[in-house]
């Protein structure tokens, strides 16, 4: 196991690289001055030349990458062009916000969508079926901002239950979860149900029920244990959404994040701060999918064996005996 | 029929259906079973004749929503079955009535162990308050008298093949000791050697624990080997029921039996070719008047098209057909 997760977590490192070449050459390449965008328009050329010297615009871009990438993996993600202070501090700062909104909002769906799931799929074509079934529809048609946008409205200005912006407690990430969990919730409710009604219909099921087994049993037990695999899925998935997500809803609630830290970085085509950005985020789904992984091999038995180290199994008899697992 | 000398099971005038979104298909028309104690009666059919859905109806498992139960009786010992409320059929299924079903690949939970899923018939069955290291215990003894080492109890069904599989099966459905075993062909996936095996197996579990068995098959050789009695069943319905010696040796059959004989192959004779039923079973989705078998039968006669042919017993075996509702039967055609 130990052996699998240092691999995976090698593998990381040449997605970094790719991933971080292409926003670089992407941020790089595309018209636009990052000495001019933050002198403006209409600055002094000896200073756009010597702001252009200290950035090191003038090197070649693969010069410039190369020497940005080497310092990544020293630790070293550069200095912000805007603010001239360095990249890994300012990320730091704001890492708490944004993972304290995109784990919330996994957690909240997660937490309503598996048991509406569940309740849905148990009571196919019930009422909460259908009312459930329409809910997810709903909520992955609003678009996060709207939905933000609407939030305010109506919690923040007629309300007054809840701060319109800033992080000073718990009551300031209350909305933004909720906005941005809307969408996961929805489809994390729609694969737990057809994730159980599919087992459901599996024979295993009607083993379990001419065992004589209780039908709550039967659905925790069996159905579920079995079901769990896709919702974990998603789960994972939903968290490159969240992040995603977490860029706009930052931007509605003006939360200090990295979203937000990310959108006006792109304003000024402030290089380093956006590409680290971007291999932060990277990093951070990457870690998450692996921490799928993992889960995968405690619910499924049959997962597992890929994983562990086979060695064990080469000097047992034919018939294994004593393998405990 | 014979003389019931101690019936378990009776089935009389059983109609099943499963509505579909395609529409209604009439999968039991008219079925009439019994069942005595201690005995294996081999039911025996074409696929799709309504051997599975039979066995499913007397456990009340037929598919929810779709498969009901639209007339007729299943009783067992005293009781009805055919409209006894869930918590009782509950009761009833695991322990006195089990089954073992037709795929073991599929039908055993992949993410829960062995000794789990034999364990938890017996959690739900044994009189509460029995001890966990009671039930261990009874799960090593059955997994013994199955062939299972019961230190394999820890693993999952994957680490197990197809005949071990199997030997799961008959564990979790022999762990209660039930008065009735419904077997839903229980060898169909498993290769002969295997086959035989899992036959034995049943045959000597079955003698020991006194149980009762409705053996559902295609293999007439499995029938020849394990049954006391055999019924035919084709097109939702039995069209001829004896003892074993009464289907294999006696002149007198149904058409429908007799082509079942031919189409196996005979290990005496020299035969170029085998003489398949021609034609297919009626369609399930279409009432039909008169013999199910018409269509396909060699020796169709007028009557057959309109009347359905009522059962002739001719010391306990029983041929639903004109042919021998005209004479008397033992009169050969």
């Amino acid at each position: 196991m130990f052996k699998f997760i240092l691999k995976r977590l090698l593998l990381m490192i040449p997605v970094i690289i790719g991933i971080s070449f292409v926003i670089f050459a992407i941020v790089s390449l595309t018209p636009g001055d990052p000495a001019q965008l933050i002198l403006g328009a209409d600055a002094d050329p000896v200073l756009l030349q010597a702001k252009r010297e200290e950035f090191g615009l003038n090197d070649n871009f693969f010069m410039r990458y190369i020497k940005y990438i080497t310092g990544v993996f020293r630790g070293d993600f550069g200095k912000s062009y805007r603010t001239g202070l360095p990249v890994l501090g300012e990320l730091l700062l704001r890492l708490p916000h944004t993972t304290i909104i995109a784990l919330g909002g996994i957690g909240l769906s997660v937490v309503v969508g598996v048991p509406l799931g569940m309740i849905s799929a148990i009571k196919q074509y019930s009422f909460i079926d259908y009312f459930a079934r329409t809910l997810a529809l709903l909520l992955t048609a609003i678009p996060v901002f709207w939905l933000g946008l609407l939030m305010l409205l109506f919690f923040v200005l007629k309300l007054r239950w809840f701060p319109a912006t800033g992080t000073g407690s718990w009551r300031n990430y209350v909305l933004p979860v909720v906005a941005l969990a809307a969408s996961a919730t929805a489809t994390q409710t729609r694969t737990t149900r057809s994730a159980m009604l599919e087992a459901i219909r599996q024979d295993y099921v009607r083993t379990a029920r001419a065992k004589g087994i209780s039908e709550p049993k039967i659905m925790f037990k069996h159905v579920l244990k079995n079901s769990i695999l896709p919702v974990i899925t998603i789960a994972g998935m939903n968290v490159g959404v969240q992040m995603g997500g977490t860029v706009v809803i930052e931007n509605v609630f003006n939360i200090p994040g990295m979203g937000n830290m990310l959108i006006n970085s792109v304003r000024v085509k402030d290089i380093p701060m956006i590409v680290s950005t971007i291999i932060m985020v990277a990093f951070f789904i990457g870690v998450m999918n692996l921490i799928v992984d993992i889960i995968y091999t405690f619910v499924d038995p049959r997962l597992k064996t890929q994983y562990v180290t086979v060695k064990k199994k080469k000097d047992q008899p034919l018939i294994p005996a004593q393998e405990k697992i | 029929m014979m003389p019931m000398e101690n019936p378990l099971l009776i089935i009389k005038d059983l109609h099943v259906s499963y509505k579909t979104d395609d529409g209604v298909i009439y999968a039991i028309n008219g079925l009439d079973l019994v069942l005595n104690k201690g005995e294996t009666l081999g039911l025996v059919g074409e696929t799709g004749a309504g051997k599975t859905t039979t066995a499913l109806s007397i456990l009340k498992l037929l598919p929810e929503r779709i498969g009901s139960i639209d007339s007729g009786t299943i009783q067992f010992h005293d009781e009805r079955l055919d409209n006894a409320p869930e918590a009782k059929m509950r009761l009833i299924r695991g322990s006195q009535i089990s089954m073992i079903f037709q795929d073991p690949m599929t039908c055993l939970n992949p993410v829960l162990t062995i000794g789990d899923q034999i364990a938890e018939v017996l959690e739900s069955h044994c009189p509460p308050g029995t001890k966990a290291a009671e039930i261990q215990r009874k799960v090593d003894e059955i997994m013994t008298m199955v062939g299972l080492p019961p230190d394999r109890k820890e693993e999952y069904p994957h680490q197990f093949s197809g005949g071990m599989k199997q030997r799961v099966d008959i564990a979790i459905a022999l762990a209660c000791e039930p008065e009735l075993l419904l077997a839903d062909e229980p060898t169909t996936a498993l290769d002969v050697t295997i086959q035989a095996q899992v036959l034995d197996l049943m045959r000597g579990l079955k003698d020991k624990l006194g149980t009762s068995m409705l053996l559902i098959t295609h293999d007439l050789g499995v029938v020849a080997e394990t049954c006391d009695r055999v019924a035919i069943i084709y097109a939702g319905e039995i069209i001829e029921t004896g003892e074993v010696d009464d289907i294999f040796y006696l002149e007198d059959h149904h058409p429908y039996t007799k082509g079942l004989f031919g189409s196996i192959p005979s290990m005496n004779e020299k035969m170029k070719r085998l003489n398949p039923i021609a034609g297919l079973m009626p369609d399930p989705s279409i009432k039909y008047v008169g013999c199910p078998f018409a269509d396909r039968c060699p020796h169709k006669m007028a009557i057959c098209e309109t009347q359905k042919p009522q059962p002739v017993v001719t010391n306990g075996h029983m041929i639903k057909c004109h042919l021998f509702s005209s004479k008397p039967a033992g009169d050969n055609k």
